[in-house]
């Protein structure tokens, strides 16, 4: 920001995901020229895989479902300033949860099975990353570092359950928690191919949305975030907010882990970590930490693995090769929000030295 | 509808809306499709070049290719959920695959059921034994092969090669599958070598590699000088052996290129043979096989070639008990058997032969494995 406060340029700012998009793929293109496949009709089969058509779509979307609750469980937690990663752990502690109350509510109706998992998988989650916050306001642990830590504990913690107490002696060669009734199972969405965990991965983003930008608590939440000594000052209770707030986001990260019991695998077992909680991480940064742009940032993380398929089906092309995609995606979308609420015009000649150019309320220190 | 005339709007958006489908396929598939021929898809768990498992099936996928009239389409690191069932569905309706081999075991319950059971025309074939008469449906098929007879013969080689008599063995999760390669492997050195004892550490996973190497190191720091697996790539376990002077015996795929110097020989799958016979089936229009399983003797699993390491007294010890097995008259499993607690799992005088069902649910590690389940 110059001296005076840079004019906002909300067509500017809106351009930026897209222009980073283009760059993007440019760059990509480039590397597929070198590997000697035709850019064009790589980038055509990305698209045909991803949204080319109805299949496309709801395999995107199919993909997408989990990422968005993931997405949020870094994405609530950093809107009082944390950095949480340990979402996948909160997902292997929410499916645990889940199953364990399926099991303790077996031959209950349909609806109080399905409560049961989710508040049991949102309090496992919640207790996990809310601990993490807890290490940090009491004991000065980097919270970081911490959900990292604790979530490979609540990885172990959970094989230990899946393969010992819980394990369904049947599971032989894949243990596994005792199944779901197939009655029990949560199903599609009317008229898609696409479980109901997109509808409240969806409903989640928005009620976050919503909460943080228009309540007087989300204006405390970016008081907390924005600076905590001085909302400290101003009477507000830091210490809550922060382990409420990341308690939320394992609480997100645990619904996964039910929905990815309740309405895919239908038992908790290994196959329920395939790193959509890492994958989180990278979706909350795409979003600039916005609940509300979580969601489109799933459905390209969705649809860049939806690709990967047809692309390894079509142009016998590794499956690296949509990894190199998102990885240059990344670095580009994070590299053009720099240029975020800038002036843009030509810098006058005794330039002034500011270290951040983005708009105070809405960055994390 | 049947009374309109053909070039109804309905229609006409119809075929509107299937045309990009069909052009969507590759000129080769509807080549491959037009003159008869057929597609075959693999699904793989991890990469097709892990030095292991995925490794193994993807060298049949590869010999595949070589079949006139079969046109193959892989992927891989498919994950064991919603991204294996949309990878099989758009085998089944955007390639028109004939069949597909969903290699990893994870895949079949509920994900290939559930692809199945939506698309009964197509043909799904699960590497890993769980389809059950009645049970299942008849659009599913099962393979595996008996490759505790080959670790019973890495057993042999490592029991008459080592001169410490100790063992290592790293492997993922306490499972009888794994189970059964740990036992197989411990009968066939203390079949030469009565004091013989085997280490096993188990990682709790498929694919750790850091984990993987700790063991590694930590089970020769322990004194063994052979180290063998059951993980999905055994290329850490290898190398880490070949890396400190130790001899290793293989699993999966050969690893012999990996440890020129330590790599005895190693327990292979086969996976052409079984792919071959469900190909095959379907091309000639025959029904469609629900269960095939076999060994050495069926040809669904072979041994490394030895190694240079390898002297000529194990190489015959070794060779004797293969060609038992392959006449079908060598039985790994039979009493008297006790487990490494001292109890009896297998009473004198009864032995079970390799489809047993009793094998099916090992849990227990036989004497001379150190360790516990």
């Amino acid at each position: 920001m110059s001296a005076a406060p840079a004019r906002p340029r909300p067509l500017i700012d809106a351009l930026l995901p897209v222009a980073a998009l283009v760059i993007a793929l440019m760059l990509f293109s480039l590397f597929v020229a070198m590997e000697g496949q035709a850019p064009l009709e790589v980038l055509e089969t990305i698209f045909a895989g991803a949204f080319g058509d109805a299949f496309g779509w709801q395999n995107t979307l199919l993909r997408a479902a989990p990422l968005i609750l993931t997405g949020l469980a870094v994405a609530i937690p950093a809107r009082a300033g944390l950095v949480i990663i340990g979402g996948e752990g909160a997902l292997a502690f929410g499916a645990l949860g889940a199953a364990a109350a399926a099991l303790a509510l077996a031959g209950s109706p349909n609806p109080v099975i399905w409560l049961g998992m989710a508040l049991a998988g949102m309090l496992a989650g919640g207790l996990l990353i809310g601990f993490a916050g807890a290490l940090r306001q009491w004991r000065g642990v980097n919270e970081t570092i911490s959900s990292l830590l604790i979530s490979y504990i609540a990885v172990a913690l959970m094989n230990h359950f899946v393969e010992g107490p819980l394990r369904d002696p049947a599971s032989l060669n894949k243990p596994s928690t005792l199944p779901l009734a197939p009655e029990a199972m949560l199903g599609n969405l009317p008229g898609l191919d696409v479980h109901v965990g997109l509808a409240v991965g969806l409903v989640c983003a928005v009620l976050a949305w919503v909460f943080l930008r228009f309540t007087i608590w989300g204006f405390t939440v970016r008081v907390v975030g924005g600076n905590p000594r001085a909302a400290a000052m101003a009477g507000l209770a830091v210490t809550p907010w922060v382990i409420g707030l990341c308690a939320a986001g394992g609480a997100m990260a645990g619904l996964a882990g039910m929905l990815e019991v309740a309405a895919v695998h239908g038992s908790c077992n290994a196959s329920v970590l395939v790193g959509y909680g890492h994958a989180g991480i990278l979706i909350a940064f795409i979003a600039r930490q916005n609940p509300l742009a979580v969601i489109p940032a799933a459905i390209l993380i969705g649809g860049i693995g939806a690709a990967g398929s047809l692309l390894q089906r079509r142009l016998d092309m590794p499956d690296a090769t949509v990894l190199v995609l998102q990885g240059i995606l990344f670095v580009v979308l994070i590299a053009m929000e720099t240029l975020r609420g800038r002036a843009w015009r030509m810098p006058q000649l005794p330039a002034p030295r500011l270290a951040k150019a983005t708009p105070a309320p809405e960055e994390p220190a | 509808m049947q009374d309109r005339s053909r070039f109804s709007r309905r229609n006409f958006i119809k075929a509107a809306a299937a045309a990009p489908a069909l052009a969507l396929l590759p000129a080769a598939v509807r080549d491959a499709i037009a003159a008869g021929g057929i597609t075959v898809g693999f699904i793989y768990v991890g990469a097709r070049d892990d030095f292991g498992y995925n490794q193994a099936h993807a060298q049949a996928a590869a010999a595949l290719k070589k079949l006139p009239g079969v046109k193959v389409i892989e992927e891989e690191k498919v994950a064991e959920t919603v991204a294996v069932q949309k990878s099989m569905e758009a085998m089944i309706v955007q390639d028109k695959a004939a069949v597909i081999f969903a290699t990893s075991f994870g895949y079949f319950d509920p994900h290939v059921l559930k692809v199945a059971a939506k698309y009964p025309k197509a043909h799904i074939a699960h590497c890993g034994g769980m389809w059950t008469e009645g049970k299942h449906p008849k659009n599913v098929a099962s393979y595996f092969g008996y490759i505790d007879e080959c670790q019973y013969l890495n057993g042999v080689v490592a029991g008459l090669t080592s001169k410490t008599g100790k063992f290592g063995f790293v492997a993922a999760k306490p499972i009888p599958q794994v189970l059964r390669n740990i036992n197989a492997f411990t009968m066939g050195a203390r079949s030469v070598n009565p004091n013989a004892t085997t280490r096993v550490i188990f990682t709790g996973d498929w694919a750790m590699p850091v984990k993987e190497a700790e063991a590694a190191n930590s089970l020769l720091d322990q004194g063994c000088d052979v180290l063998t697996c059951h993980v999905d790539g055994p290329k850490v376990v290898v190398e880490t052996a070949e890396r400190r002077g130790a001899f290793s015996c293989g699993y999966h795929a050969s690893q012999a290129k990996l440890a020129p110097k330590g790599y005895l020989t190693g327990a292979e799958w086969d996976w052409v043979t079984p792919n071959t016979t469900f190909a095959k089936a379907l091309q000639e229009g025959k029904p469609f096989p629900n269960f095939v399983r076999g060994g050495l003797k069926e040809g669904f699993v072979k041994m490394s070639p030895y190694g240079a390491a390898v002297g000529e007294k194990a190489r015959k010890a070794a060779d004797d008990v293969k060609a038992k097995m392959l006449k079908g008259e060598f039985v790994i499993f039979k009493g008297p058997l006790k487990d490494n607690t001292g109890k009896e799992v297998i009473p004198a005088g009864k032995s079970f032969a390799q489809q047993a069902i009793e094998l099916e649910g090992m849990n227990y590690l036989v004497e001379g494995v150190i360790g516990s389940v």
